[in-house]
Order: structure tokens, then C-alpha cells, then sequence
């Protein structure tokens, strides 16, 4: 009941229990002003001066309470900013004083340097806006919007200005002269289009090819060497490869790095699977049970770079296509619409992993001229 | 208090010396007491600007120190982790910015964090203006250059996310450059004249970068210049309040109001800033390495503004189709092109659409609440849950590990939630805002449950309701509804037929129109709240009375001199 009592009488503050939208700004001890505005004055009238319809709804500036409270707040308000110099000071205190060139020293100056910036921001900040919200008396003006449109004699003289210029400037009544105006534009229109052209070579056939040939050994990726059947002979293993001779060329190694797996007897199956007459995966291109896939998703390009032994799947962490490396890298989930393609591979006469030729399909995402 | 001074000889003469040469004593008078309305989310944008403003700072700052070049080279700096790595002179010298510039790694986590700040609040920005319908005439022109704005920021933040070429940036160009190899007929061109012959080549990253710091913020810029002259020129819209109007607008002047309060918050959007570069490491390059070709790292993460097309390209299936010698690779093309074609483009048309469809043309300085608008509030969460699906399930590995739920379950999940979730939403949302229309309807007309039960003299008990006050009556009264067009087959005085008659777009239109038109409706002398014996019982209003005696619904008073029941 005493809910009922405060609510009663009181039209305000007490009354609005729920406040529907935004609240109205709340009364200030400065008391409101309200002005009214005349306009932008973009019309023909001058700004009119509506100024004296103040009101003011709080208490009057000259009241003590009012007086006391501005001084409280002027008082915080300096110190804001005061604080925010000091904090300014010890940015460049910071700078000066703490070196960096290591990871942890780095760390210090990151750590004093944002503190001081953060603390210098954060007063300046606080600082101006108690000074808006306390300093200053609280005026709210009322501006009258004017219809956007012009009216209908302006919108009329510049229709008839516009006629004439252009009957003036015979555009209309030279067809010729128009014409070959906008015949003569348009090469150079086309120009800065063509100009582009030397930003890179055509494709050409080169997504079909990779820099694999007949011979060119399997080298293990970060040590650079090759290596036989019989060092990599522990089931369940995966090697990243890159080919003999590119090992430092970013280009190459976009899209011949291969992925090689080794299983147990028995487990790994490859298809024979050809494209046309091309023959695209085959047993005869694996060595003792090692097989060689592109490392390259055959979705957006990525590199396939997650391999789990227990189920032999190939998983590309960019998208999650899922390959089965045991049944040829068939896809069994995921985005990639084709499997990794195989690298045909044999070994050489000293007993090394090479390769059988260059992928017989191009590798890497799917392009238009791909077929 | 000496309120009355002079103004230093200083300024007033070099005022008036600008004055003599430019005149503008006058424009500028108008422009120091340009109203901005107050409501906290006219603050939204201001982030979006603020933000912009400590990029281009930082920025500026970064470019001083970073070299834009692939070239080899060793490393042998500060960072030891790496001594002898070969890296591109991009990496390199944002290790160097890191490492040995004094403040290179706070600039750099600032400008990082600024971009993903810029981003979401432009999205939040626009979120707000959609939901308020304050893209309405006369507004339709700045809702596009928001919507341009928000592309050319995707484009800047992929490009600059790409500059150092570390592992992670580098594994988001080899995607785009999948991706633009998968445009039909061109895109082979495309990703060669881009990356200057085949990937990765030698050449993008400077060519990234002149776009990222010259021509894409120089758009920006241009945009964003645009948007605040015509917000200035259109004036600001307004929440529906007590004396708000279409015709005026109600707040407080630039000078120097404004101008403190902006100031404050560019203060504030900064000082956050530096707090997350100082506490929240972000994009840490030393961490993941220099790129190559051959490495990726699982969890692979672009910034959460282009986690939509990551995820849509993970949901897609593998679709692929091949055709005279040519492969039309849609399971990149349709997450590629479609989730932000549809949203944007959408968003781009949806003004139109709804005048279209509402038939209204005048112009619109107040903003709707949400749930006025039933259609455009479900179409907007319709979107959001859209959005939202995708950008998740571009983290589906992340959330997969994170819930112990199998991958390919939350990818079925996504699959099926990216159709089912909008249209959910859309109804759902559109249930919530008749209901919350309805309740509008019944405070307008019956006040606010007190929760102060009384006994009638008649031995009845009743609930007493107190009246909407002013305020709260001026803002559930701005409900606007659409008006019904005629119906089809029906002609006006002139004998024009209406725009519903015309064949099959115009039956589109009426439905579209009865939709938009649907609206809550509470008869004064229909319902009751349920509290009176037959549900028709009398309505007890207390608290202001002369105004309550008036107001409708009351069809009871409370005697006075009863108050303590």
C-alpha cells in the first residue's frame, strides 16, 4: 500500500512506474531551458529569434544547493583533466624510459604505454562529459524541419533554365555533334579497363600442370631430403612432400606439395579411375603401400592438412572436406566436389620415392576453362 | 558567475577576417545550433565514425614502418623464435613494428581491433536503422551509401587482414583466390591479373596494400563525407516523444552541447580501444609464422566480419557442374555470392519494396518502434538468424570442439537451420510485435496494472489501473499503420484503376499491402481485462483524474475520498 501512497499526488517523478521508450532526460539541478528555434533560415526570412521562450524547470542557477553542486563538479572535472595530463605525461614518461627489442620488454612498454594512453583517454573523456551534463544549464531547442522539396516555381524556373541552356548549347538540335561527342568519349571510357591488361599473364594451360616430372625425387618438407620406401615403413604415417629442385619456390610449391601415406598391408585400396581416357588413380602409382595425394583442396586451395590414422581420413582444416585416403581420397564430406588427385610415383635406381610423371588432372580448385 | 565576456581580440579577428573572405558568419551560426536528438542509439553510428577517424590515425602510423613487399629475406631481429627463418620483407617489418618500434604493437592492436570496432558497429548501426524504419524517405539515398560503406569496410578489412603475410592472413588469400578462380569464365583471368601470373606470385601484397591505404579509404572517406552532409542538410530523425513531430526536430545544438558530448564519446570509443590493444592480444603474426603454401594451421579463423562467407562455404555441399569442357564450380560460387548478394541486396531494394508495397509516399522524421512494423521487424530478425547460422558455422570446428559435438552434426545442424531458422524467426518475431502491439493497445486504453486490489462498494473486487502519462501516451500514440489500399478491380473518382488491378504484380502488391497493413485493434468498448465479473466488468482508473475521467476505457471512477481501500 505504501506503493499507493508515494504514486498518488505526485504527478512527478514519482508517477511514470514504467517508462514506455526513452526516457526523458532527467530534471537537473541546473533546471531546464527550453529554446525554440527559428529555423535554419535556408528560406527567404532570417533566422528568426525565438529566443526568449525560455523556461526553466529546475532550481534557479543562483540557488546555493546549485551553486555548491557546480562547484563539486568543476572540482572533479579539473581533476579529470588533470589526471588525464599526468596520464598523457607518463605515455611519454614510457616511451622515453622503456625500451623494447625483445618479447618481454615489448610486452612491458605495450602494457605502459596502453595503461597511460587508456587512463589519459578514459579522463578526458569523463571530464567533458560531466562537464556537459553538469557544467552546463540543460537546453533543449526545438528546430522546425522544411519540406525538402522545392516549390513548384523553383523546381519550374530551373526546368526552363535547364531548356535553355541546352537550346542554347544545340546539343538537342545538332544530332551530328552528339553523336560523334559520345563516339569519341568512348574509347577512353575503355581505357582504364584496358590498361589493366599487363597485370598478369594468361593462365594458359598452367593450372593443368604442376612442376612434378618422370624421376623428380619426393622430398620430405622442412628437412629437404629424399627418402625410401623402407625409412618410411611404419603405418599410419604422414609426410608432407615437396618436389626436388623447388623447395624454396612459393609459386611451385602452391600446387605440388603432396601428402604421403603410408598403411598397413592390405588396407589400401585405390580404384582404377580414369577421366576419359586419362587415367586418374590407379594401385600401380603407390609404392609398398605408400600413396601420394595432392595436398591442395580441391575446393578453394587450401592445404589439406589434418591426417587421422585410425580412419584414414584426409581433413582440410579450412572448410572440413573429408577425403578417404584409403579408397583414393574420394570426398565423403564437406565442400570439395572432386577427390585429391593421385602423383603417380615410383622409385628411382639409388631406391627413392619419385615421381611417375606430373599429376595426369589439374590440382587445386575448380576454374571454368577445367572441364 | 560572469557569464558575460569578451571574446578574445584573437579569435573575433581572425573570425572576422574569415568572415570577410568566405561569409560565413551566418552558415556557421546555423550549423553551431544544429539539434541533435538524444537516444543511445544515435551513438551507434558514431562509433562506426569514431572508429574510422583512430584507423585512419593508426594507420598512418603503421604505414610509416611497413615495408609492402614479398621479397625473401632472413629474419635475424628481436623475435629469436624465428632467427633465420626466410620470410617475406611484409612479415618482417611487421615484426619489426611489433618488436623494435616503440609502440608498433599497441598501434597495431589498436588499428586491428579499430577495423573489427568499425565493422560491428556498422553492422549494429544499420541493424538499428532498419529496425526503426529510419531509412524512409527521405533518407533512402544515405541508406545505400551505408550500404556501399559496409561492402567497401569488407573489402578494406580483408585487404589489410592479407598485408603482413603471415600464415593466417595468407591462408584467407589462397581462399579469395580459390574463390575467384571458381567465377564462371573470367575468374582464371581474374585471380592472374590479381596475384600478377599464378598464385601466390610476387606482386599482391603491394598491390593489396595501395588499394587497402589510397583507394579503398579514400572511397570511405568520400562515402562517409557524403552521409554526414546529407544527415546535416535531411536533419536527424527522432524518437516518437511528447511534442516530437514530423515537422520538427527536438534536442540539443551542436555548440556546444554536441560538441562536448561527441567529444566525450571519441574520448571513450578511443580509450576502449587502447584498453583492448593493451589487455587483448590480437592477431598475433610472430605466433602463427611467415606464410607458405604448404602449411595451414586446423581452427583457421578469419575476423568475425567475413565469418559468414567462411561459413557459408563450409555448409555448402559439393556441388560441381561440368559441361562442354567447362566446370561451373557452384559449391564456391553460391556461398561465395549468394548470403551477401541476398542481404545486401535486399537491404539496397527493401526502401523501395515497402513503399512499393505500403503505397506510402510521404516522408518519415519520426521512427517507427520495432514493433509497429511487424513485417520489417520479422523480415530484419528474419536476416539476423540467417546471418547469424552462417557466421557461426564458420566457427563450426571451433564450436564442435567446444560442445564435444561431432563436426559433420553441427555442419546437418547449420544445413538445415540456414532455411528453417529465417522463417521461424519471421514468424515468430511478427507474433511478439502484435502482442506487444496489443499490449500497447491496452495500456493506451486501460493504464498500467497497479497490482492494488480494492473492494467496490457492491462487495465486487477490482484491480486498480492508473492512465498512461503524457510522455508515455505521445509514444505509444506514434503507432502508424499503413492504410489498405483499395481492393482489386476497384476504381477511384477519376475512374483510374487501382494499382492492386494489374495482373499478377498486382496481386503481389495487395498481398504485400494487406500484410504490411495488418495491425492490433482494441474497440474501446470491447474487451476487458478479465478482472471484472463477466469480463466486461467496470474499468477503475486512479491517479490523475480530470485526465483519467476523459480518457476512453474508463467507463468507471473511483469515488474519491475512497483512496485507502
Amino acid at each position: 500500500m505504501s506503493d499507493m501512497e508515494e504514486t498518488e499526488g505526485h504527478p512527478s517523478p514519482a508517477v511514470p512506474h514504467r517508462v514506455i521508450g526513452t526516457p526523458p532526460p532527467s530534471p537537473r539541478l541546473l533546471g531546464s531551458t527550453a529554446v525554440a528555434d527559428g529555423g535554419d533560415g535556408d528560406g527567404a526570412g532570417e533566422v528568426a529569434e525565438a529566443e526568449g521562450a525560455e523556461h526553466i524547470v529546475g532550481l534557479p542557477p543562483d540557488d546555493p544547493r546549485v551553486i555548491a553542486h557546480a562547484k563539486r563538479v568543476e572540482r572533479i572535472v579539473a581533476a579529470c583533466f588533470t589526471f588525464a595530463f599526468i596520464a598523457g605525461c607518463g605515455f611519454i614518461a614510457a616511451y622515453v624510459g622503456l625500451g623494447v627489442h625483445s618479447v618481454d620488454k615489448t610486452l612491458r612498454s605495450n602494457l605502459a604505454l596502453g595503461t597511460s594512453l587508456s587512463l589519459a583517454l578514459v579522463a578526458l573523456g569523463l571530464g567533458a562529459l560531466l562537464w556537459v551534463r553538469h557544467l552546463m544549464p540543460n537546453v533543449e531547442m526545438v528546430e522546425e524541419r522544411h519540406e525538402l522539396r522545392s516549390d513548384t516555381k523553383d523546381r519550374q524556373a530551373f526546368e526552363e533554365y535547364f531548356k535553355e541552356g541546352a537550346a542554347n548549347s544545340q546539343f538537342v538540335k545538332r544530332p551530328l555533334v552528339r553523336r560523334t561527342l559520345m563516339l569519341g568519349t568512348l574509347p577512353l571510357l575503355a581505357i582504364p579497363v584496358v590498361l589493366l591488361r599487363d597485370l598478369g599473364p594468361e593462365p594458359g594451360t598452367s593450372l593443368r600442370h604442376t612442376v612434378w616430372s618422370p624421376g623428380r625425387r619426393l622430398l620430405v618438407y622442412g628437412t629437404n631430403q629424399p627418402i625410401t620406401p623402407a625409412e618410411f615403413s611404419a603405418p599410419g604415417q604422414s609426410l608432407t612432400i615437396v618436389p626436388e629442385g623447388f623447395t624454396d619456390n612459393p609459386d611451385a610449391l602452391a600446387k605440388a606439395t603432396v601428402t604421403l601415406i603410408k598403411f598397413r598391408p592390405g588396407e589400401l585400396n585405390v580404384p582404377t579411375t580414369t577421366d576419359g581416357d586419362t587415367l586418374i588413380g590407379t594401385m600401380n602409382w603407390t609404392v609398398d603401400n605408400i600413396v601420394a595425394y595432392s595436398r591442395i583442396c580441391t575446393h578453394v586451395g587450401c592445404p589439406v592438412g589434418l591426417y587421422e590414422q585410425t580412419t584414414h581420413h584426409l581433413l582440410c582444416p579450412c572448410h572440413q572436406s573429408t577425403f578417404d585416403a584409403s579408397t583414393g581420397a574420394t570426398v565423403i564430406f564437406g565442400p570439395a566436389p572432386r577427390p585429391l588427385p593421385q602423383l603417380p610415383m615410383t622409385v628411382d635406381a639409388q631406391g627413392y620415392l619419385v615421381a611417375k610423371s606430373d599429376f595426369t588432372q589439374p590440382v587445386g580448385p575448380s576454374f571454368w576453362e577445367r572441364g | 558567475m560572469s557569464d558575460n565576456f569578451d571574446i578574445p581580440k584573437a579569435l573575433s579577428g581572425t573570425g572576422g577576417w574569415l568572415d570577410d573572405r568566405f561569409h560565413g558568419a551566418r552558415g556557421f551560426r546555423v550549423l553551431m545550433r544544429k539539434v541533435f536528438p538524444d537516444h543511445w542509439s544515435f551513438l551507434l553510428g558514431e562509433i562506426a565514425l569514431w572508429s574510422f577517424v583512430i584507423l585512419l590515425l593508426t594507420g598512418t602510423f603503421l604505414s610509416l614502418f611497413f615495408v609492402p613487399s614479398m621479397t625473401e629475406v632472413t629474419y635475424h631481429g628481436s623475435y629469436v623464435k624465428l632467427d633465420g627463418i626466410r620470410m617475406s620483407e611484409a612479415y618482417q617489418s611487421t615484426l619489426n613494428i611489433s618488436f623494435d618500434v616503440r609502440g608498433g604493437l599497441l598501434m597495431r592492436q589498436i588499428h586491428h581491433w579499430a577495423a573489427d570496432l568499425f565493422m560491428a558497429a556498422l553492422i549494429i548501426h544499420m541493424l538499428r536503422v532498419f529496425f526503426t524504419g529510419a531509412y524512409r524517405k527521405p533518407r533512402e539515398v544515405n541508406w545505400l551509401i551505408g550500404i556501399g560503406l559496409f561492402t567497401l569496410g569488407l573489402l578494406e578489412g580483408l585487404f589489410g587482414y592479407s598485408l603482413p603475410d603471415d600464415q593466417l592472413s595468407g591462408a584467407g588469400l589462397r581462399i579469395f583466390e580459390g574463390v575467384l578462380q571458381g567465377v564462371p569464365i573470367v575468374g582464371t583471368y581474374l585471380a592472374f591479373f590479381l596475384f600478377g601470373g599464378p598464385y601466390p606470385g610476387d606482386i599482391v601484397i603491394p598491390r593489396l596494400y595501395i588499394l587497402h591505404v589510397l583507394l579503398i579509404p579514400g572511397l570511405i572517406l568520400a562515402l562517409i563525407t557524403a552521409h554526414l552532409f546529407i544527415m546535416v542538410h535531411q536533419k536527424h530523425t527522432q524518437m516518437p516523444a511528447k511534442g516530437n513531430t514530423e515537422k520538427n526536430v527536438t534536442g540539443q545544438p551542436f555548440y556546444p552541447y554536441f560538441l562536448a558530448k561527441g567529444g566525450a564519446w571519441f574520448f571513450f570509443i578511443f580509450a576502449a580501444l587502447a584498453l583492448l590493444a593493451t589487455f587483448a592480444q590480437i592477431n598475433p603474426i610472430w605466433l602463427y609464422g611467415p606464410y607458405s603454401p604448404v602449411q595451414i594451421s586446423s581452427a583457421s579463423q578469419p575476423d568475425f566480419y567475413m565469418g559468414i562467407l567462411e561459413g557459408s562455404l563450409r555448409v555448402m555441399p559439393a556441388w560441381e557442374w561440368n559441361f562442354l569442357g567447362h566446370t561451373l564450380s557452384l559449391s564456391v560460387l553460391i556461398p561465395a555470392l549468394l548470403p551477401f548478394g541476398l542481404i545486401l541486396t535486399g537491404a539496397a531494394f527493401w526502401p523501395f519494396f515497402e513503399q512499393w508495397a505500403t503505397g506510402d509516399k510521404s516522408w518519415h522524421n519520426i521512427n517507427d518502434r520495432p514493433r509497429n512494423a511487424p513485417i520489417r521487424t520479422g523480415i530484419g530478425m528474419a536476416t539476423v538468424v540467417f546471418y547469424g547460422v552462417l557466421w557461426a558455422e564458420g566457427a563450426n570446428d571451433v564450436l564442435a570442439d567446444f560442445l564435444q559435438v561431432p563436426l559433420y552434426t553441427i555442419t546437418w545442424i547449420a544445413r538445415v537451420l540456414v532455411f528453417v531458422g529465417p522463417v521461424l524467426a519471421f514468424v515468430i518475431t511478427r507474433r511478439i510485435c502484435l502482442g506487444l502491439q496489443r499490449k500497447d493497445a491496452e495500456t493506451l486504453l486501460h493504464g498500467y496494472e497497479t497490482g492494488i486490489i480494492r473492494q467496490l462498494p457492491n462487495g465486487e473486487f477490482i484491480e486498480v489501473h492508473k492512465p498512461v502519462n503524457e510522455e508515455g501516451r505521445a509514444v505509444l500514440e506514434a503507432k502508424k499503420v499503413p492504410a489498405l489500399m483499395p481492393p482489386p478491380g476497384s476504381e477511384d473518382a477519376n475512374g483510374v484503376p487501382a494499382p492492386t488491378s494489374r495482373g499478377v504484380l498486382g496481386k503481389a502488391r495487395a498481398a504485400a499491402n494487406r500484410a504490411f497493413a495488418e495491425t492490433v485493434v482494441i474497440e474501446a468498448d470491447g474487451h476487458g481485462n478479465g478482472h471484472g465479473g463477466d469480463g466486461h466488468g467496470p474499468e477503475i482508473v486512479v491517479g490523475e483524474e480530470e485526465e483519467a475521467v476523459g480518457a476512453p476505457g474508463s467507463p468507471a471512477q473511483l469515488p474519491s475520498g475512497d483512496e485507502d481501500a
